[in-house]
């Protein structure tokens, strides 16, 4: 286990790959693919340590940037610095950067032990110090009984510790996961986020995270990086994004499900006022907003549900809306309520308390839970 | 393993019709052929008996033909397996190799009288590669590459190389892509990507390709005649049924000649295909996917 601590020198073997350093920096990364640009100009500082996650939908170019870094892509612009050392150029081998492959990519002709061993013999390190190290590695992730299968007989959470122990037992300098929970099943990969927070916590190695699941990024990164077709759209810390997306696209792929294009009253400093066909809204300025419209994006959560029968505004009520609940889904500990307002907008909302299809309601946000963008 | 390998279908299954005609096919042109070989090398003028078989094994002109084929034909079997693998390794993502492998298909279609003819040609005394050889002073007198050992050598190379190419370019691409990346991010080198990785998933392939690049090469026939010597270094086995055949007109010596050819030929097959057993022969990707 000693190995495998967070204050641990690299082994002398492999001085020239995992060097400590401080920052590890993408500068104006850039790769195109026959004239298609995937990746625009990527900027990013990591420092060491760091847990770093990139988030976009499927195609924003997140793979591409994190191939880039593994050196398993060249780019087509740009350069990729270990602090004063370029390395863009530098073969994959010669990076030394641990890699989770999104199907794990694991050798299916050795066995786990092998597996996990391979980066170790390709360092050219004693059997015994290869044992020793396998082991503390197997151990880690909850595999010991297992050293002695090929890969193929193991399940699939079981074949992902197997990468994530092959990637780290080297002790690389930097961790590259591409998706690694997407293959599984939503339990596991509840039980393996955890896992790799918890071997994050422990090694506190520097990681890059690609993955598409906001809640993943959210929850393990310290900084997410938010892409969308080869451009980054922000990065910040988790509840930077969370609470004040830069933009629609990030608000959208923050959980903001409902997305409103209003007029435009007026703008007090931040404070917004919006009105839309059957209902007024007031909110916080997120951009420079100027012409007639402009867009309120609210999470569904934020809404405060109630019954009401009566069909009118309760008074003094602020920000608030009433419709007609359209479809409700059970999702145990709350229900997700598809509610439409008489001018037909549909909205989506939260609540804890069951509301029967077709029900008339009334929905209630506070001013700081929505956002407004501009409409360009 | 079988645990569940009974199939859900209930028997009159008309699907199963289908499969007529291919098993008429199998029966006719090959099983029966084969049989009716079988049976008939074991008659003589004395009866039945395995009189044939003794013949063969006791005339060294006959029974020298095994070793004069396998002499031929396994050197070109790995020489060919040999040039195709890292040929393929190289050209497996290359831009070319599309064209690449059109060309290469060509020796395939032409089938091997051609090629006998047009190597007599090139290769013989008066053909452009001894005039190339003799101009460039390589040479001083002609390179004898035609009507000996060499010439049918060659041409074991000519036709039989596309194929072990074509088979093995099928088998590297259908290693997954991520696994050699996977051993580049662990720190081995390009060539120890080859022998840790690419070569043990190649096994199997390997391993069919020289079955197939190996029958195709020991049962050669017209280059064996026409750029070899058929009287004496390349008396190929075939040759030896051919002339039990068509000139002693003895069909049941010439049967018993081709089933001692098939032996051979399972013999080294059979080999070839335990050795693979040793080795990993599993899926070539690496995970659930």
């Amino acid at each position: 286990m000693t190995e495998l601590q967070p204050t641990t020198q690299p082994h002398p073997a492999e001085g020239r790959r995992s060097q400590i350093f401080q920052q590890l920096r993408l500068e104006k990364v850039t790769r195109s693919f026959g004239g298609t640009i995937a990746l625009s100009g990527l900027d990013l500082t990591i420092q060491s340590g760091e847990f770093i996650a990139l988030l976009g939908p499927s195609g924003c170019g997140k793979s591409t940037a994190l191939n880039c870094v593994a050196g398993l892509l060249p780019l087509t612009d740009g350069s990729i610095w270990l602090d004063q050392q370029r390395i863009d150029l530098m073969p994959p081998e010669r990076r030394g950067f641990g890699m989770v492959f999104q199907n794990y990519a694991l050798f299916p002709h050795l066995t786990v032990r092998r597996n996990v061993g391979f980066g170790l013999v390709m360092r050219r390190m004693s059997k015994k110090e290869v044992r020793r190290r396998v082991d503390a590695a197997l151990d880690l992730v909850q595999l010991k009984a297992f050293g002695d299968q090929l890969p193929g007989r193991l399940s699939g959470g079981q074949q992902q510790r197997v990468a994530i122990a092959r990637a780290i037992v080297v002790e690389p300098s930097v961790i590259l996961m591409d998706e690694p929970l997407s293959n599984l099943d939503a339990k596991l990969r509840l039980e393996m986020r955890t896992e790799i927070k918890r071997i994050h916590r422990d090694l506190q190695r520097t990681t890059i995270y690609v993955t598409h699941d906001q809640d993943e990024a959210l929850s393990l990164a310290d900084r997410i990086v938010v892409l969308n077709e080869g451009r980054t759209l922000q990065i910040g810390s988790p509840e930077e994004l969370y609470t004040r997306p830069a933009n629609l696209q990030v608000a959208r792929f923050m959980g903001y499900r409902n997305i409103l294009e209003l007029d435009l009253e007026r703008v007090e400093q931040q404070r917004v006022f919006l009105a839309g066909p059957d209902f007024r809204l007031e909110g916080i300025a997120c951009a420079e907003l100027a012409g007639r419209r402009a867009f309120a994006a609210i999470r569904p959560d934020d809404f405060l549900v109630t019954i009401n029968e009566a069909g009118s505004r309760p008074t003094g009520a602020r920000n608030s809306i009433l419709g007609q609940a359209e479809i409700v889904e059970y999702c145990g500990r709350d229900y997700l309520v598809d509610i439409a307002t008489s001018s037909g907008l549909l909205l989506h909302a939260r609540t804890q308390r069951r509301v029967e299809p077709g029900a008339r309601v009334h929905l209630e946000v506070p001013e700081e839970r929505v956002l407004a963008f501009s409409a360009a | 393993m079988s645990t569940s390998s009974r199939p859900a279908i209930k028997l009159p299954d008309r699907t199963l019709l289908l499969l007529v005609p291919g098993i008429v096919i199998v029966l006719t042109l090959f099983l029966y052929p084969f049989l009716f070989g079988f049976i008939l090398s074991f008659l003589s003028h004395q009866g039945p008996n395995l009189g044939n078989y003794t013949k063969f094994f006791s005339t060294p002109f006959l029974s020298e033909t095994i070793w004069t084929t396998l002499w031929i034909s396994l050197p070109a079997t790995l020489i060919n397996i040999g040039f195709a693998l890292p040929v393929a390794f190289v050209t497996r993502r290359h831009r070319f190799q599309r064209a690449l492998t059109a060309i290469l298909v060509i020796p395939i279609t032409l089938g091997t009288v051609l090629i006998a003819e047009g190597l007599l040609t090139y290769l013989g005394p008066q053909g452009w590669l001894n005039r190339l050889l003799l101009m460039l002073h390589i040479s001083t007198s002609p390179v004898h590459l035609t009507h000996n050992y060499w010439g049918v050598f060659l041409s074991l190379v000519v036709s039989g190389f596309p194929f072990a190419y074509l088979l093995l370019l099928s088998y590297l691409t259908g290693i997954d892509p991520a696994l050699p990346q996977a051993a580049a991010t662990l720190g081995a080198s390009p060539w120890r990507r080859f022998i840790h990785i690419y070569l043990p998933l190649l096994i199997p392939g390997l391993a069919i390709a020289f079955c197939l690049s190996f029958v195709q090469a020991f049962s050669v026939f017209p280059s064996a005649v026409l750029l070899g010597a058929p009287a004496g270094p390349t008396r190929v086995i075939s040759i030896a049924a051919y002339q039990a055949a068509f000139e002693d007109y003895d069909y049941p010596m010439a049967s018993a000649i081709a089933m001692v050819m098939a032996g051979v030929q399972l013999l080294v097959v059979a080999l070839a295909l335990t050795s693979r057993n040793l080795f990993y022969r599993g899926p070539t990707t690496g995970g659930k996917g």
